[in-house]
């Protein structure tokens, strides 16, 4: 499909590369960085964008890609203990996703597979030993714990339309949103198959000095270390000095 | 007001935090101990990784120390030498635990061994507690009661290296504090704790130095063993939050000299029934936690 690129596709090219081949969709976001700051209790973010021509859109919001471990309890002497560890790499920190219509109506499961329309087509079946059963309980467990937690939220947001071509959607970062590069992606979809998309990036990242507190902490633990006795010693002998007298 | 913890990584009501370490530090100035085996439960309570909540402990406990030894000093009831030689048992066992709370940190047990711990430990004391209060308010009402012997001769006066403790009037293998401290120092490190509520018991009745020095003498090495695991578990685990310790011990700090104003005007039986049952009740609450089944047996372990 030919396109001519209007002013703001041409704007968001400038700024975020070169355009997809098939860029009959758009998609930008209301916010490009999402500062973590003292007070950070979650927060919704807008995404918005153009699509040529009548068309299904679905909007994912995809955090960075990390190493998860899960642990599966046993019953021990009365005691529940972690008795079981499976590790998934690359592992999605962060997933939610908005559409036009039912997920289910706009796609079929092998496009969804395809284009990674929804968090258990981005979890891999660990590597582990096991049977598939298994393993697939394993991917169970971690979606289930996943959306439990709001990191992969269940519920499909609306994506509506204003208009025969632009569209926004609403999707919410909870308060313990993982840190990193997300990508936020529009899908249009025509007869249950995927056209063209868009992706662009977002930036969760902490700052302010918690941001810097925790850096340290991270980079110099050694001096982050003696700072916290140093700052502790101080306070006892200010204590003493308050009160000890009496 | 919420404030967001930087390495607990969750975000916090001030006046919660405030409030708890006022409380705690309340209890631990009226009961004269050192609040540590009660805070960290209440953080883990709280929703603070136990990880988070023992490294954080240790360093508040350090200033609690700092303040306590300061006093019993001017009164001249630290024995030095005893001191640097529980220590050097103290630096060893809590290098030792630092390095074992990485191990189980990193196979995914340090939580369950934190919590077990906090079972063992609390229930024992508790009930040693309990006993002895029940036992010491029946005395006062019976005080033709025997009294108990207080130093014996064992097994434990035949090691080597024995050495003068002028202070503490004793003269005693110095394999014995040493191995004292090493015990203490691991717990400090796997607990967050300063191990004063077995140091000061293992002082007394173990050692059997005199009553009068035994607590400054316990808060001058508690001190350095604390300062070697905020730092050691700064370095190795990143668990030491500041900005949580630095909350914890400005309410802590207030709440210690109205707890001990009040503690002076109540009876010691009464209050170590008091304490004591206030030790179950937290060890009761970790048990519950622990053997109730769980909403979900699979959880996540580690994020990135």
């Amino acid at each position: 499909m030919s396109s001519r690129p209007n002013a703001l596709v041409l704007l968001l090219a400038v700024v975020f590369g070169p355009l997809p081949a098939a860029a009959n969709c758009v998609l930008d976001i209301s916010d490009h960085q999402i500062p973590i700051t003292t007070g950070f209790a979650g927060r919704d973010v807008l995404l918005f964008g153009t699509v040529e021509g009548p068309s299904d859109v679905v909007v994912t919001l995809r955090g960075p890609r990390t190493e998860v471990v899960m642990f599966r309890k046993a019953q021990m002497l009365g005691i529940w203990v972690n008795a079981d560890r499976m590790p998934f790499k690359k592992t999605p920190s962060f997933f939610a996703m908005a559409s036009s219509r039912p997920i289910e109506e706009i796609a079929s499961d092998s496009e969804r597979k395809l284009h990674q329309l929804g968090a258990e087509y981005l979890v891999d079946l660990p590597r582990a030993r096991g049977s598939p059963g298994v393993r697939e309980t394993w991917k169970q467990a971690l979606l289930r714990n996943m959306a439990d937690q709001g990191l992969y939220p269940s519920s499909v947001q609306n994506v509506t339309f204003l208009g025969q071509s632009l569209f926004r959607t609403r999707l919410t970062l909870p308060s313990n949103v993982p840190t990193g590069e997300y990508q936020a992606s529009a899908f249009c979809l025509v007869d249950g198959k995927v056209q063209s998309a868009w992706t662009i990036p977002l930036f969760v990242e902490k700052v302010g000095v918690e941001a810097e507190i925790f850096d340290f902490a991270h980079n110099y633990s050694l001096l982050y270390g003696l700072i916290a006795v140093l700052l502790a010693l101080m306070a006892g002998w200010m204590a003493h000095l308050a009160f000890g007298r009496s | 007001m919420q404030i967001y913890l930087p390495i607990a990584e969750i975000s916090v009501n001030v006046f919660w935090l405030l409030g708890l370490g006022g409380l705690i530090g309340f209890l631990s100035g009226m009961f004269g101990v050192g609040g540590g085996f009660l805070m960290t439960p209440a953080l883990i309570f709280i929703g603070v990784p136990a990880p988070v909540a023992v490294g954080t402990e240790a360093n508040q406990i350090v200033a609690s120390s700092v303040s306590g030894v300061l006093a019993h000093w001017r009164r001249g009831n630290v024995d030095f030498k005893m001191g640097f030689v529980l220590l050097l048992g103290g630096l060893l066992g809590s290098t030792a635990g630092v390095a074992l709370f990485a191990l189980l940190q990193q196979i995914g047990q340090i939580d369950l061994v934190i919590r077990l711990c906090y079972v063992v430990f609390l229930g024992i004391i508790g009930g040693l507690m309990l006993i002895e209060g029940v036992n010491a308010l029946r005395r006062r009402q019976n005080p033709a009661a025997e009294r108990r012997k207080l130093h014996q001769h064992t097994w434990i006066h035949g090691l080597p290296l024995k050495t003068r403790f002028r202070r503490s009037r004793l003269y005693i293998s110095a394999l014995l504090p040493i191995g004292v401290g090493f015990l203490v120092g691991v717990l400090a490190a796997i607990m967050g704790v300063g191990g004063g509520f077995i140091m000061v018991p293992a002082m007394i009745y173990l050692l059997g130095m005199p009553t009068a020095v035994v607590v400054g003498t316990s808060l001058f090495q508690i001190i350095f063993v604390t300062a070697n695991v905020t730092i050691l578990q700064a370095t190795a685990n990143q668990t030491v939050d500041v900005v949580l310790a630095l909350m914890l011990l400005s309410g802590a700090v207030i709440g210690a000299q109205l707890g001990a104003r009040v503690g002076t005007r109540l009876h010691g039986e009464q209050l170590r029934i008091l304490l004591a049952l206030m030790v179950l009740m937290v060890c009761a609450k970790l048990v519950y936690d622990l053997t109730i089944d769980p909403a979900d047996i699979y959880s996540i372990g580690t994020i990135g």
